[in-house]
């Protein structure tokens, strides 16, 4: 274990489950990857991807420092809410868009935890809007993980808040007449302190957004791309693609030129205010007219929300990190400044507080 | 009273009483405003009342000459001229008034003095003029021996709860959206962070109860409160917490509906809802103290149900009870039950719906605990293991053990204690604040030789053990609700009696007077006598 995971939080240090002092170190067993596997049969569909979403999560596990027992998966409904049950940790399958908001809760009970919450689109942004929103924005320290398969796959294909305008489901015969929302866009407006995006196949980059998610302390919303191959088949196929993904995806990478493509001559440049895309060697374009990524700057990160293709690469990887107190660690506070500037509650007096009188 | 107030009130006073009129305010622009074609105070209608004209707003207004105040800041304090005749008319000491006053007014010393001197102005002049010829004295309530102040039941709601959590020894949750008549609730335990409580504004109602739920699955007794259109809200998450069996305390303050309805006016209609407005059987633990001071004790007793029976308790509350205050009796931290209850630890025969033989209640394994990684949520679970089920039969066997988990709770409640005679002519059902107006109307009835007894329900589910057998101990039973008859329905469903209701929602609380003319004309139609 490295001194940078023993710093990542309370509940990582010890394996009791108190945390320990500051600057104590106990030894752990070393799990892994099997340690998280539950004895729950896997029931989703042959072929999805939340299989691989699965496998990564399972394999980023041992790497944060906590002890199995001190970590909580809290779904909502959906074939994303089955998570809990294939993780051997504790878990919470809970109701339609509410995980968000147990989470604030168990997280404020319970600093010590390491708490994720699994969702999808239907939950997170159509039931759950609200609940997301607000976790987001008072920066609770929980991870979600958003699956994102611009459908409804548990209730049989519907449309879902990301499905594409137009397009033909079950409930939308004659194509849909609602515009989707960019999920990246809505954890920005409802400040997210850890915002990024990955794809179901492309397990390295998976593994690696889920291992800076799990690092992270505040709010966490990671979108997965994820495909539906029964009701929504190949809805990121155009850029997620083997043979197209370098050229039509952009890897970000922090303090980095925005550089992409299989011959990493591709760039984002700004124009005035505007993204372009350029290539490097043509119409004097060098690597330095490049926008460089930088996870604390809210316009790049607005203009990286809105990227998509056909018009654009589509951008992947940490969107924006930044560092603010958590909500739970702004409440320990308060609770342990009240108590040292009134003492600790004394129940005897407070009930004999005010103007009381006796009756022989 | 101006023209406005004696219109509103003047039904509640019994011919014979005193009335005490402001004068200055009968103008016709003011008697007009609220319908009067002619002054009620000079064209006879006031007849069968005792009627004091007094010019307050004149009086008043010379009381305070030289304060520099404007008119309007005068006028605001004639309500104080007022109350000082009052205290004079019922000889009572004004030295608490004027300490009030003082501590409101502390930054505006000058509205403090105003506000005084009309309160002297008004006992002073009940003394030099001579238009009461009476004056009253109500002699101390009789209490019984102890240390006292006085609280209101949101009040006492609120310590109820810090008590419960230093019983238990485990921190309090409580999440809540802002609410009228709750909120008082969350402002009160905002202030206790001393004492460990933590407190979350949610974005909505959902999320309050959503977050309460969060923090019991994770050992501390999450809890939230609302009205009656904020636990419509709730119930979807309410269900899930039945179903994972954590415990948990609802609050439900309850107001005049249907929808927004009269937020701040008082309703006990939510009885059904709390019951069964949920999905499916879906049983919780219901409480209802019945005064201010009760609100303490049955925070606790909700807590005490929560813990032991790893259930949800809805704890029922109402406009009236929140605001009403009344003098309480404080109690001694021994004399309150220890209600601490243990996490499960042990690793060896652990399973998650694996129920206590006695209470039925599931273990309390908590996040941290090595060893006893499990999943819970709200598809039905496979009984004692607590992997997802969709076997038929145990889902029947499921709702059985769901039931009878809370219907077990009787065993472990106070029965149903009755006032008066224990067989009779007429038993008069209550539950929640119709306490104080119908023991009144029983005790008047009661002096007057009729065979009638009184019982309060604090239990609304599980009804008390005893239930069935008192009600069937009555020729007649009459249950009075401020709904169109919600208890009655569910007393005559269950104990097959024909309960008589009396229903009235006026957004107010029954007046003695009309319960005792109910009891005493059912007691006429079966030929009781009533001296």
């Amino acid at each position: 274990m490295t001194d940078d995971k023993m710093e990542n939080g309370n509940g990582a240090r010890s394996a009791n489950g108190a945390a320990a002092g500051a600057g104590a170190t106990v030894e752990l067993p070393v799990l892994t990857r099997k340690d998280f596997v539950s004895d729950q049969e896997v029931r989703w569909c042959p072929g999805c991807g939340d299989y691989s979403i699965l496998a990564q999560t399972q394999k980023v596990m041992p790497d944060f420092g906590y002890p199995k027992e001190n970590i909580v998966f809290i779904s909502g409904i959906g074939c994303s809410g089955r998570l809990p049950y294939y993780m051997n940790t504790y878990g919470f399958h809970t109701i339609h868009g509410r995980a968000p908001a147990i989470a604030t809760g168990l997280k404020a009970a319970r600093p010590d935890l390491m708490v994720w919450v699994i969702t999808g689109d239907g939950d997170a942004l159509s039931i759950g809007g609200n609940h997301l929103i607000h976790s987001l924005r008072r920066n609770v320290d929980v991870r979600i993980v958003m699956f994102n398969n611009r459908i409804y796959g548990l209730t049989k294909g519907q449309a879902s808040p990301t499905s594409e305008l137009g397009k033909v489901t079950k409930s939308s015969p004659y194509g849909t007449i609602d515009f989707p929302v960019s999920p990246l866009a809505i954890a920005l407006a409802a400040e997210a302190s850890f915002i990024a995006r990955s794809v179901d196949t492309h397990t390295e980059h998976l593994q690696k957004t889920l291992e800076a998610a799990g690092k992270h302390r505040g709010s966490t919303f990671v979108e997965v791309l994820q495909n539906c191959n029964i009701f929504n088949d190949g809805a990121f196929r155009d850029f997620t693609d083997r043979e197209v993904r370098e050229d039509r995806m952009l890897i970000l990478e922090n303090g980095q030129p925005m550089i992409f493509g299989k011959d990493r001559d591709k760039g984002i440049r700004l124009n005035k205010h505007l993204p372009e895309v350029v290539t490097i060697g043509e119409n004097g374009v060098s690597e330095a007219d490049l926008l460089v990524h930088d996870e604390t700057d809210p316009l790049i990160a607005w203009m990286l929300a809105h990227l998509w293709w056909p018009d654009f690469p589509v951008p992947v990887g940490i969107v924006r990190n930044l560092t603010r107190p958590t909500h739970d660690q702004m409440l320990s506070d308060q609770i342990a400044q009240a108590t040292s500037t009134r003492g600790a509650g004394d129940l005897k007096r407070l009930l004999n507080a005010g103007e009381t009188w006796t009756v022989e | 009273m101006n023209p406005a107030a004696l219109k509103a009130n003047l039904g509640e006073l019994p011919a014979g009483g005193a009335l005490i009129v402001n004068e200055d305010a009968f103008t016709a622009q003011n008697l007009q405003k609220v319908g009067y074609a002619a002054n009620p105070l000079t064209d006879g209608s006031l007849k069968q009342w005792n009627v004091f004209n007094v010019p307050i707003s004149t009086l008043n207004g010379r009381a305070l000459e030289g304060l520099g105040l404007t008119n309007k800041q005068v006028d605001l304090t004639k309500n104080f001229f007022a109350l000082g005749l009052m205290f004079w008319l019922y000889e009572r000491d004004m030295a608490g008034t004027t300490a009030w006053i003082d501590d409101k007014f502390s930054k505006r010393p000058e509205i403090a003095e105003a506000n005084k001197r009309a309160l002297k102005a008004g006992y002073n002049f009940g003394e030099t003029t001579e238009i009461f010829h009476e004056r009253y004295i109500v002699p101390p309530a009789k209490l019984a021996a102890g240390h006292y102040r006085n609280i209101t039941g949101n009040e006492a709601t609120a310590l109820g709860f810090v008590a419960a959590s230093k019983l238990a020894g485990r921190d309090l949750f409580y999440g809540s959206y802002p609410i009228t008549p709750a909120s008082d609730i969350l402002h009160q335990l905002a202030g206790y962070k001393n004492f460990g409580v933590k407190t979350f504004q949610a974005e909505d109602e959902i999320a309050a109860i959503g977050a309460a739920i969060g923090a019991s699955y994770g050992g501390a007794m999450g809890m939230t409160a609302s009205s009656g259109p904020g636990i419509a809200l709730k119930q979807e998450a309410l269900g899930l917490a039945v179903m994972v069996e954590l415990p948990l305390v609802v609050v439900d303050v309850q107001r005049s509906g249907p929808s927004t309805g009269m937020p701040t006016k008082t309703e006990q209609a939510d009885l059904l809802q709390v019951l069964y407005g949920r999905n499916s059987d879906s049983p919780v633990a219901v409480v209802a103290p019945a005064t201010p001071s009760e609100c303490f004790l049955y925070a606790i007793e909700a807590w005490r149900l929560a813990l032991k029976y790893m259930t949800p308790v809805v704890y029922m509350s109402d406009a009236f009870l929140a605001t009403g205050a009344e003098p309480w009796r404080i109690p001694s931290l021994d004399d309150l039950p220890s209600i601490a209850v243990e996490n499960r630890t042990e690793r060896e025969g652990f399973y998650p719906y694996l129920r206590d033989e006695t209470t039925l209640a599931r273990p309390w394994a908590v996040p941290g605990t090595p060893g006893l990684e499990h999943r819970i949520g709200g598809l039905e679970k496979a009984d004692i293991l607590g992997n997802v089920s969709y076997d038929p039969e145990n889902h029947h066997r499921m709702q059985l053990l769901r039931q009878a988990k809370i219907a077990g709770i009787a065993g472990d409640i106070p029965p149903l204690e009755v006032h008066g005679p224990a067989e009779g002519d007429l038993l008069v059902l209550g539950w929640g604040s119709t306490y104080g107006a119908i023991r009144s109307a029983v005790e008047r009835l009661q002096s007057k030789g009729a065979s009638i007894a009184h019982a309060q329900l604090r239990y609304l589910n599980p009804l008390p053990a005893n239930t069935g057998e008192v009600v069937s101990s009555y020729k007649r039973v009459l249950i009075p609700e401020v709904n169109l008859g919600q208890l009655s329905m569910l007393i005559r469903a269950r104990f097959l009696i024909d309960a008589i209701g009396y229903n009235r929602v006026r957004g107010k609380p029954f007046r003695i007077a009309e319960l005792e003319a109910e009891a005493e004309r059912i007691l006429q139609t079966i030929g009781a006598t009533v001296r």
